[in-house]
Formats: C-alpha cells, sequence, structure tokens
C-alpha cells in the first residue's frame, strides 16, 4: 500500500539510523507531508533549540498522496526552526524528487545532529546510506545533482540539495531540486549547511499500491479535465507564474522600489510576453499537465547560452520591479543566479531592493556598499549583490542575514524600511487596497507569505452567491461575506478557510495550483475525500480532512507561541497604514490599511479560528482538536 | 488502418503522466519503473524525450525469439507477447534498438507496449498532446505541414 512508507530517523552526529512505520491513527490526525511534519517539529525540535545548532531537526517529507493517481501529487515538505525567523520554518517543493522518496519506501525524514565532514544520504527501496560529500561541498545546485548521478552511475536519482548559499548558512538559503524547484521560503538550505547535510538524494523502484486503480485512473481524468479547463491553467500552461505579474502590475498590486510604489511603468522587457520571447519550452512536475514552468536560454551578455527554468513571478519582482529594473535579461540572470548558490530569490530581492532605499535615503552610502552604486534600476549592482550575499563577501554578509539581523547590524532607521512580517520578507505584490490579503500576509504562520492563506480568488467580484457556497465548506459559515476586495467585512473567514485549504492540500502533497489559489472552482475538500478513498483506501470525510489539517495549522502555531510569538507579530510594517499606494487603477490608487478596522479583523481572525484575543489556542480548541497532550512522542 | 503512436518532443513537458498511467494500466500500481513507456531526461539542459515501442515492420524482438512467443497482429500492426511460449530469456530485451524491451523485475517477465486494447493511456492523458495515436501512413502529415508553414514563411 501506498500507506506502508516508513518514518526514518538519522543522527548525523552519530550515524545512528532508526526507521519506523506510520500508524493509521497518526495518519487520520495529520494525513502527512506538511501537517504530519509539523506534528514531528513539535515533538523533536526541544524549546529554544538554536536553529543553526545540532538540535535542530531538518525534517524532509512526501505527502499522503503523493505519486499516486492524484494529479500534481509531486509535492515535497521540508521542516526546521527556521534560521530566518527562529520560528516556523516550512516549504514546499514541486518536481520529482517526492515520488522519487515514496517508490524508494520512505515518507518522512528526521534528520538531527551535524556530521563532522560534509554528507548526503542515499536512499535507495528501504536502504539509507551516509555517503562522503567532501568533493560536492563548494559545488553549485545544479552541478551538485549531476555529479551525484555520475558517482552513482544513475541518471535516475533524484536529489534535494543545498548550493553554495545553504553551505554558507545564508538565513534565506533553500534547498533544491532539478534546475529551479526550490523549497524556497525560511532558510531551510542554511539548516541543511549547518549539519554539513549537502543532499539527500533518492532512488526507488517499489510499487505505490492504489486501492482502487482503475476508478482512480478515471477520477484522476476527470480531475485533470477539472484544472486544465480552467482559463488560468491554460495561461499558466503557456506563460507560467509571470503572467501573474503582469495582470497584477498593470492594476497596481504589485511593489517597487522596496514598497514605494505600486506600479512599474515602461515594463515591456519583463513583461510576460517578452519573457515568452525566450521560452523553449514549459516543464511540469510529476503527473500534473498544467506544467508551469518555464524553460529558458539567456540570450546575451555575460550569461549567454546559460540554459535555467523560471522565472516566477518572484523573479521579476525580485530582480526587476523591486529594484527598479526593467531589463529581462537581468530577471533572467537574477533567477539564475539564485537557483546556482540555493537562495531564495524572493529575500534575496527584497534585502536587495532594502538596500538600494537605503542608499536612496542616505542611511547606507559608497563606503558601506564597497563601491558599488546602489541607484534604482543599476542592473550591474543587482547582480553583483547577488554574488556577494551568496558568498557572504562584504555588504553581502550583512544582507545574508536577512531582515531583522541586517537591520540591527546597519543600525540607524533602516529597521523602519524593511518590509517583513516575523523577520521574513513580504511578496512582491502590494495588499495595500486589499485587506483579505494584507490580513493573510500579517498572520501567516511562517512569517510574510501568500502561500499559507491568501485568498486571491478575493480579487475576482465573485457573485456573493458563490462565495458563500465556496467558504461554507465544508465547515458552515453564516457570517458576512463580500465580493469587494476594498471590504473588511467577512475577509478574517476567508483568510481561515484558504489556510486551512492550502495546510490540506499540503499534506496530500498536491500543487497549489490544483486547488482554491488562482481558480476558485478548482478541486478542495469534497473532491480530496475521493481522491484519497481511491488511492488509499482511507475514509475521511470533508470535515475530516478540514479538521487534520487544522489540527496541523493550530500545531504551527503552538510551535511559534512556545518560540516567542505574540499578537504584536501578526502585524504589518507601517508603511501599510500610513502611506496610500499612489498608482493604479481606480479603486486601488490612494487605498491603504485603516489600522482600526485592521485590528478588528485580527480579533475576529483570532475569534473565529477558537484562539484568545492574544492569539493564544484556547483549551477547549486545543481539546476539540486532540491538541492538549503535545508533545505526545507518537513518532 | 493501423494507428501508431507518434511523439513530438517538443511539446513534451517531462511530467511522466505517460509512465504514471501506463503502469496503472498494466500492472493496477503506480511505478513508471515497470511502465512500458519512459520519458528519457537530460534535465539540466532542458531536453527530454519518450521513449516507446515502434511497433517495427521487422521487428528484431519477434525475429530472434527462440520461442517464437512475440507476434505481430496483422490488423493492427500491434507486436504481442504470448506469455504461454515466453520462457524469459531476455534475448527480445537484448535486440530491441530502442530499448522499449524491457524486464519487469516484480513478476519477473519481459514486458512492452501494448496499445491498451486501441485507446493508450499515455496519449489520453498527455494534455500537451506530446504523444499522439495517429493513423500510420498519415501520421506524418502535421509535421509534413509544419515544416511547409516555415518554408513558406521563409520564402514570404
Amino acid at each position: 500500500m501506498a500507506m506502508n512508507r516508513k518514518i526514518a530517523y538519522i543522527n548525523l552526529t552519530t550515524g545512528e539510523i532508526k526507521t519506523e512505520s506510520i500508524s493509521e491513527k497518526i495518519r487520520r490526525l495529520y494525513m502527512g507531508g506538511r501537517g504530519l511534519d509539523m506534528y514531528l517539529l513539535y515533538n523533536h525540535v526541544p524549546k529554544g533549540a538554536d536553529p543553526l545548532g545540532p538540535d535542530n531537526a531538518a525534517i524532509v517529507s512526501a505527502g499522503l498522496l503523493v505519486g499516486t493517481l492524484a494529479s500534481a501529487s509531486s509535492r515535497t515538505h521540508v521542516a526546521a526552526k527556521s534560521p530566518l525567523t527562529g520560528y516556523l520554518g516550512s516549504a514546499n517543493v514541486g518536481g520529482f524528487f517526492g515520488p522519487e522518496m515514496r517508490q524508494a519506501g520512505f515518507d518522512h525524514l528526521v534528520i538531527k545532529g551535524k556530521s563532522k565532514k560534509p554528507v548526503y544520504l542515499y536512499i535507495n527501496n528501504g536502504n539509507i546510506e551516509i555517503r562522503d560529500a567532501s568533493d560536492l561541498w563548494g559545488k553549485d545546485v545544479h552541478s551538485t545533482q549531476t555529479m551525484i548521478q555520475e558517482e552513482l552511475n544513475d541518471p535516475d536519482v533524484k536529489s534535494l540539495c543545498i548550493g553554495p548559499a545553504g553551505e554558507n548558512m545564508v538565513r534565506y538559503a533553500c534547498v533544491i531540486t532539478s534546475l529551479k524547484n526550490a523549497a524556497g521560503r525560511t532558510g531551510i538550505g542554511a539548516v541543511w549547511g549547518s549539519k554539513n547535510l549537502k543532499a539527500i538524494s533518492v532512488r526507488g523502484t517499489l510499487d505505490i499500491e492504489i486501492a482502487h486503480p482503475l476508478e482512480a485512473l478515471e477520477y484522476n481524468k476527470e480531475i485533470i479535465d477539472q484544472v486544465v479547463s480552467a482559463k488560468v491553467s491554460k495561461t499558466m500552461q503557456k506563460l507560467g507564474t509571470p503572467f501573474i505579474w503582469g495582470v497584477t502590475n498593470s492594476t497596481g498590486l504589485v511593489r517597487t522600489r522596496n514598497f514605494q510604489l505600486n506600479q512599474l511603468t515602461h515594463s515591456d522587457d519583463i513583461e510576460p510576453e517578452s519573457i515568452e520571447e525566450d521560452m523553449i519550452g514549459t516543464a511540469g512536475c510529476f503527473g500534473c499537465q498544467v506544467h508551469c514552468r518555464g524553460k529558458y536560454i539567456i540570450k546575451e551578455g555575460d550569461y549567454k547560452g546559460t540554459y535555467d527554468e523560471g522565472p516566477e513571478y518572484t523573479s521579476i519582482g525580485a530582480f526587476g520591479a523591486e529594484v527598479g529594473c526593467r531589463s529581462k535579461n537581468t530577471v533572467l540572470v537574477g533567477n539564475h543566479l539564485v537557483n546556482y548558490y540555493g537562495m531564495d530569490n524572493l529575500e534575496t530581492g527584497s534585502m536587495i531592493s532594502w538596500a538600494m532605499e537605503l542608499y536612496e535615503k542616505g542611511i547606507l552610502t559608497k563606503e558601506d556598499t564597497g563601491g558599488l552604486d546602489l541607484t534604482w534600476g543599476n542592473d550591474d549592482a543587482v547582480i553583483q549583490l547577488i554574488h556577494m550575499i551568496a558568498k557572504k563577501e562584504g555588504l553581502g554578509a550583512i544582507l545574508a542575514e536577512g531582515p531583522l539581523r541586517a537591520a540591527e547590524k546597519i543600525g540607524k532607521e533602516s529597521l523602519q524600511y524593511q518590509i517583513h512580517v516575523k523577520g521574513m520578507s513580504n511578496l512582491h505584490s502590494d495588499e495595500r487596497p486589499t485587506p483579505a490579503l494584507a490580513l493573510n500576509v500579517a498572520v501567516s504562520s511562517r512569517g510574510s507569505d501568500h502561500l499559507r492563506g491568501r485568498p486571491a480568488i478575493d480579487l475576482y467580484h465573485l457573485p456573493e452567491t458563490f462565495l458563500r457556497a465556496r467558504y461554507g465548506n465544508p465547515v458552515p459559515y453564516d457570517g458576512p461575506l463580500t465580493s469587494d476586495f476594498r471590504d473588511y467585512e467577512g475577509k478574517p473567514w476567508q483568510v481561515i478557510w484558504q489556510e486551512i485549504c492550502y495546510e490540506a492540500v499540503d499534506c496530500l502533497g498536491i500543487c497549489k495550483y490544483h486547488t482554491v489559489f488562482l481558480g476558485p472552482n478548482m478541486p478542495a475538500f469534497d473532491e480530496w475525500v475521493k481522491l484519497i478513498y481511491l488511492n488509499t483506501g482511507m475514509k475521511f470525510t470533508a470535515r475530516e480532512i478540514w479538521d487534520a489539517a487544522d489540527r496541523a495549522y493550530t500545531m504551527e502555531r503552538l510551535f511559534n507561541i512556545r518560540e516567542g510569538l505574540d499578537r504584536s507579530q501578526d502585524n504589518l510594517v507601517d508603511r501599510y497604514f500610513d502611506e496610500p499606494v499612489p498608482l493604479g487603477l481606480p479603486g486601488i490608487r490612494g487605498r491603504c490599511i485603516d489600522r482600526k478596522k485592521f485590528a478588528k479583523m485580527l480579533d475576529e481572525y483570532y475569534e473565529r479560528h477558537g484562539w484568545d484575543e492574544k492569539g493564544v489556542p484556547k483549551k477547549e480548541t486545543l481539546k476539540k482538536l486532540s491538541l492538549e497532550k503535545e508533545p505526545s512522542g507518537l513518532l | 488502418m493501423e494507428k501508431v503512436l507518434v511523439i513530438d518532443p517538443e511539446k513534451c513537458t517531462g511530467c511522466r503522466i505517460c509512465e504514471q498511467v501506463c503502469s496503472v494500466w498494466h500492472e493496477k500500481v503506480v511505478n513508471p519503473y515497470r511502465a512500458r513507456i519512459k520519458i528519457i531526461k537530460w534535465e539540466m539542459e532542458g531536453k527530454v524525450l519518450p521513449m516507446v515501442c515502434r511497433q517495427c515492420d521487422d521487428a528484431p524482438c519477434l525475429e530472434v525469439c527462440p520461442m517464437d512467443a512475440i507476434s505481430k497482429e496483422n490488423e493492427t500492426g500491434i507486436i504481442f507477447i504470448n506469455y504461454d511460449k515466453c520462457i524469459g530469456c531476455r534475448m527480445c530485451v537484448s535486440i530491441c534498438p530502442f530499448g522499449a524491451m524491457s524486464y519487469d523485475f516484480v513478476d519477473n517477465k519481459v514486458m512492452k507496449c501494448d496499445l491498451c486494447d486501441g485507446d493508450p493511456q499515455c496519449v489520453r492523458f498527455c494534455d500537451a498532446q506530446a504523444i499522439r495515436f495517429e493513423d500510420k501512413a498519415t501520421a506524418n502529415e502535421k509535421t509534413r505541414r509544419k515544416a511547409a508553414k516555415q518554408v513558406m514563411d521563409a520564402v514570404n
């Protein structure tokens, strides 16, 4: 059965490896993937652990449906205590690693301790081997994976690895599989680097048994048709996520110049249609028919002829709009470099744009930058800073520390120009005109983030009857709901619904483009009931899926609170409240978030989650979710 | 009319759903390593190519089989394995120039594409249409038209 995959505990200090089965009881509580990872994180990382010390646990998992006949069930989840924020570290990645890890016999890996020398794990059909990685240390993400395939003489080996940024413990280094499939956020790559763990390589030929194979095959076809018939998917198939940047830029919902402006004018060269000219096709993750990953070859400059994948929305934000650059070449080269070094494009671009604003304001001078001219739109300086951050050279060493530590080092008023929540930089979108999206960013469990609970469909002005059907299932909701994205009413529940939806989809290991993220009619709880049953034989009701995801999300809250989080950090930086957006369409221009109304939304958000006014889950909530005895040590 | 699988590598996204559904259709499990089709990748160069049995007119697997266990169906052109006759010597695996005949290490048998009783699942699930099921005699027409268009565009 797909459900007989195991969990392995690997201690890199002692070399000890232990494997265990995963009981159906705990499956029913947390399903798998991110949900079960949250249980493991809470149970295995001691309170106050140094994120870059041996007590932190590097957790890797495949979701409950990964590799099965659930469309786009390709996702791997990674977790640890974040070296960027000191709170929850959690990131998700597509590609082919997760399915292969399942075929190799494992669903969850918990890696503790610290190896004396660089190592990588090789997992093959139930066996786990700790192998020397001395010759891989220092190598970029792409060479590392190729070298491992060559060493093992097997081109089908899939690796999840760190690059030089992870080795150097850049606090927002990521882990990557293939060219650009990155578990990007919260700095998990630095945790791997601190453990001298270069890569995990998997290869397996074990069957993933399907409970009802032919019915599951037919249902998979139905789901695929449901997904690919959506217009948003058709556009993604052609343009990838740059299309989202294009449409949001045209309305005035992107960030430029470190959040000073909300629209980039004269942006023709970095618009999706221009990027498409350099694309040589698109690539899909395991079993996915949306295939949103662009493939491109750099046409000019120092990197001419280099092949890579992307760029995503975020690289256009990071190395285009945010830093005031209007050059496709800078976007494509910047995107390539963060893939090469293995660090988060979002955080990298945000730190560079922050430095540029400090330069504009005179807080940083050429003395601090080592002679670099950090004027907005200086393409060469942006590229130069990417190298410097990855290698921790000069100003790059400061920027590599992430928003809060870097602001502490630079001092003066530098902190007030940071656009972050909980010490993690915001996405390069502007949520000032959209209270629902702003609330999501403020409360997201891993620090500022859109992939934890963004009600993106709030922007579509959908009829209230539709919203009621969507957001009233599987948990009844009779509070307010409005079609206007500028309203504050009803938005807390939309955020909660999306949080639980995204948590569930991460537990299952399915991509968010296959649920209610960009497409309002995408599969959700009802479809998952059938997918879980046909593929695994386990019977969950829609409500039980919701409860498992709610349990996992509450566990994330408990972890954060244990590490010192409180209500003051479910907040937005002052610019959200004090500086109305200067550009964009009528209805967007001139708007910002109202402080009082925001506080009211936050109160309601807590209450509907079953948390007290300080944001701490109430006793009855913990009891309802069977969380009152955590940590319980079942795994 | 014989129908054949037509591969368009330019359209292939490398998602491997063909491998997935092939293994489910034939073996009732997901296991790309037990599928009859395989996507060969040079991932770091962005190159992919689906590899599957060509149902050759003059098939080496059929010729080499010492037990006459492999035969070509006249009407459909499909090359079949008769497992009652097959002794598992894997001569066919050795000789296939495309590596399309493979060995199932679970059930211990050789295996190849049988076009799923006329409804190839790889074709059915490939939304990108990188693999199509078309009449053998006219399978080149789309490519010919595409090439002609390129020529015309150049001339005009």
